[in-house]
């Protein structure tokens, strides 16, 4: 492993690590993703995806990670599943040198796409009943609450989302929200409001998650007071954090640890792109992180020539 | 599929997890799960790495509702670690092999 000098290396095989790879691997370059787990990232986990172009009807999670993963392996992209990035540098040749749980690896260039993770609430309960009532994952467990009430906290298309899509599934959805409206896309609102097994608790939030050996309910906090409400399990979509803690100093982030970019996806520290959700910007798509991965690829490429003494004459600045 | 990685279903559970000797790790999964088709691969890499010290099961919960409801199974992934047939200790959600590897290494001493 201490030999090889990989020309493009991706932390993350989510849509941006993989998009990334695919064009990587088709210019050429010895491309590898780097993936704790398996491909897929966040797209993995999500029942159907609606709006991502190409799709007249939705597309499952699942099937489109797999395809993309697959895509990019196809064209030559290397996988390396299991492996965990812990720090992040540059040797003495001053290229990016990457610490991994599978020892330290040289590259050309790297591109960090390690994506984010579900935000908890913060409420007391929510870890002693992780696994008992407490979930992050629709996909994962709504089976496991059939003939049940359930509370989904959030407000945004996650949350209104994956409230519709356990509405099939269990007796009954409250949808548990802050504010006095939501944030999600107006059709994927009235999908779930036109749900008869639906409701929603304005302007309240969740004080704490109670029970015994599972959940029975929680506590609230709404506009009239404290209130309880029985429930067998609460789902909780109230945002992501940057999956950033292998990062340290090394790139410049923002004030929540996603990393600071430019239009081309450059960091802070020369050799070193950003792609997808782990960047510091504003919307957080699938079609945004292929876009960003692409993107951060063909500079890649083009450092890579320079290193090679190979750049294309005549390219555009 | 290795030898040290074994599945089970209701109708065997009782022999093959609560009736076995020494550590065994159960893998509670199901198909429409995407995270738990993610520690899947993991299971099987450390059932090679582990061959000796600790067993592994793997139950589909769908093969499997009335121990999954005994265990109190309602998130999944849940890994379990079993000594002598009873659970000690659990872990709910994914989790990337080498901590994976570094909670079963600490608890099944």
């Amino acid at each position: 492993m201490g030999d090889e000098l990989i020309d493009i290396l991706i932390v993350g095989a989510g849509p941006a690590g993989l998009t990334a790879g695919l064009y990587g691997a088709r210019s050429g370059s010895r491309t590898v993703v780097l993936e704790e787990m398996q491909p897929g990232g966040q797209v993995a986990t999500t029942e159907t995806v609606e709006n991502y172009p190409g799709f007249v009807e939705a597309v499952g999670g699942a099937d489109l990670a797999n395809a993309m993963a697959e895509q990019a392996k196809v064209y030559g992209a290397e996988i390396r599943g299991g492996v965990s990035v812990k720090s992040l540098g540059l040797g003495d040749d001053g290229l990016p040198l990457v610490g991994t749980t599978a020892g330290d690896i040289r590259a050309r260039s790297c591109i960090v796409a390690s994506g984010a993770s579900p935000r908890k609430l913060g409420v007391p309960g929510e870890e002693k009943f992780r696994g008992r009532g407490v979930s992050y994952c629709a996909t994962c467990d709504a089976n496991f609450f059939r003939g049940q009430h359930v509370a989904v906290v959030g407000g945004g298309d996650t949350a209104v989302e994956e409230a519709t899509y356990l509405a099939k599934i269990v007796e009954r959805v409250t949808i548990i929200h802050r504010r006095d409206r939501f944030r999600a896309d107006k059709i994927v609102q009235e999908r779930a409001l036109a749900k008869e097994n639906v409701s929603v608790r304005w302007n309240s939030t969740v004080k704490s998650i109670e029970g015994e050996q599972k959940v029975t309910h929680l506590v609230l906090d709404t506009p009239e007071g404290e209130a309880k409400l029985e429930c067998g399990g609460v789902f909780v979509f109230v945002g992501y954090i940057p999956r950033g803690e292998f990062i340290g100093d090394a790139l410049e982030t923002d004030g929540r640890g996603y990393i600071v970019t430019g239009a081309e996806m450059a960091t802070s520290l020369k050799g070193y792109w950003a792609a997808g959700d782990i960047r510091s910007k504003a919307m957080r798509q699938i079609v945004s992180a292929c876009g960003e991965g692409a993107t951060a690829a063909f500079h890649c490429i083009r450092y890579v020539e320079e290193q090679l003494g190979t750049t294309y004459p005549g390219r555009q600045g | 599929m290795g030898e040290n990685l074994i599945h089970a279903t209701d109708a065997d559970f009782e022999e093959k997890v609560e009736k076995s000797e020494g550590y065994l790790v159960v893998d509670w999964w199901a198909e429409w799960c995407g995270p738990c088709k993610m520690v899947g691969p993991v299971m099987e890499s450390l059932a090679g790495k582990l061959d000796g010290k600790v067993t592994f099961a793997k139950v589909n919960v769908d093969d499997a509702g009335a121990a999954a409801t005994r265990y109190g199974v309602m998130s999944i992934p849940t890994i379990m670690l079993f000594k002598d047939g009873k659970n000690v200790e659990q872990i709910v959600g994914a989790l990337p092999e080498d901590a994976l590897e570094k909670w079963i290494n600490e608890n099944a001493t």
